[in-house]
């Protein structure tokens, strides 16, 4: 199988969880064991689009029960005997040689994956900065020579990219530094966000300069968030700038006065 | 035809909620990163071959620009 596999580098291989479940988009060639109206295999296929039911394959690395999976769109490109080409755009964990042999069911004849190639991952697209090893091989060669940034900056992309699709919400620099210890995003630290935020949303969290912070889980809506003056607004679920790369702003709790101290000896009786 | 919208076509729009400014003299711009920073930050759109596995391509990656940890976003298997 071929087509879009992005690969985080260092550092970035936090944002791999952003992608893992993000929806796909495949090219696919469908063989039909035998022949069929045209017509027929269009209207089977439309079928399965929408919500789908769908049974992993036994070679799968996730338990067999039947589960649910969206399909956002099945568009037949063309049919050419018992060949059908055809692009979906499915959910995250969706295996389309099943589906395939799913069709071949719902035909009576059978059917199997011929070819398949992943078109988009996410926000990362095949037309948009997809190069192949040999690119990154040449590219980095160059680079090595030449020592010019900008021949990396050709096919390495800023971890941010992988965060496209996740509603966004932008914080203040002085609450940065304490988003990357771990804490949660308050209301007062929010400057602008995205339309559409749900209570329970992934959210990502960038600076100013558009740098990821952290991805978080929303505990408010967008219309909520903009209204609120104090409290949690994002559960922090995953930091991906390194603490201190923005001063530290916050204070820590302040210890108290006089620190009661035990000793061995004080239990000791003279 | 499908009721459900694919992630990538939903529309959104920042609307603000107070303001403020970024001290130039801290982080950088994704896309300004200076190296080595640009790399460990960094993703590449693979266009992977047939053949070898999603992880293979991975480590390729991996040994080609000499780092420690590579990991890619979703196998692309058989």
């Amino acid at each position: 199988m071929t087509g879009v596999l992005p690969v985080a580098l260092e550092d970035a291989t936090k944002v791999v969880q952003a992608l893992l479940g993000a929806g796909k988009e495949y090219v696919c060639v469908m063989k039909i064991h035998s022949e069929m109206p045209e017509s027929r295999v269009k209207e089977v296929l439309g079928e399965f689009q929408g919500k789908i039911y769908q049974r992993p394959p036994a070679r799968a690395s996730v338990k067999r029960r039947v589960r649910t999976r969206k399909i956002y769109y099945l568009d037949v490109l063309e049919i050419d005997g018992r060949n059908a080409l055809f692009k979906i755009g499915c959910e995250a964990g969706t295996y389309i040689r099943k589906l395939c042999h799913d069709v071949g069911e719902v035909l009576g004849c059978g059917a199997h994956m011929q070819e398949l190639r992943r078109t988009r991952a996410g926000p990362f697209t095949e037309a948009e900065k997809s190069v192949t090893l040999h690119d990154v091989l040449y590219l980095h060669d160059r680079w090595q020579e030449a020592g010019d940034e900008n021949l990396l900056r050709r096919f390495v992309l800023p971890m941010e990219t992988a965060l496209g699709l996740l509603p966004r919400i932008y914080v203040r620099d002085s609450a940065v530094d304490a988003l990357c210890h771990g804490a949660h995003l308050t209301a007062p630290g929010v400057t602008s966000l995205d339309t559409g935020i749900g209570s329970r949303s992934m959210v990502a969290v960038f600076t100013l300069k558009g740098e990821a912070v952290t991805l978080g889980r929303a505990a408010a809506s967008t219309e909520e968030i903009l209204k609120m003056n104090h409290g949690i607004v994002a559960r922090n679920e995953r930091v991906l700038m390194p603490r201190g790369t923005y001063p530290k702003l916050w204070r820590s709790r302040q210890q108290p006065e006089t620190k009661v101290r035990f000793s061995f000896s004080s239990f000791v009786k003279d | 035809m499908p009721s459900i919208v694919a992630p990538w076509m939903v529309k959104r729009e920042l609307v603000a909620r107070s303001e403020a400014e970024t001290d130039p003299d801290f982080g950088h711009k994704p896309e300004e990163r200076p190296y080595p920073d640009l790399v460990k930050f960094g993703v590449v759109n693979v266009d992977k071959p047939p053949g070898p596995s999603s992880h293979e391509v991975a480590a390729w990656v991996r040994r080609i620009l000499n780092l420690k940890q590579t990991g890619h976003g979703g196998t692309l298997e058989a």
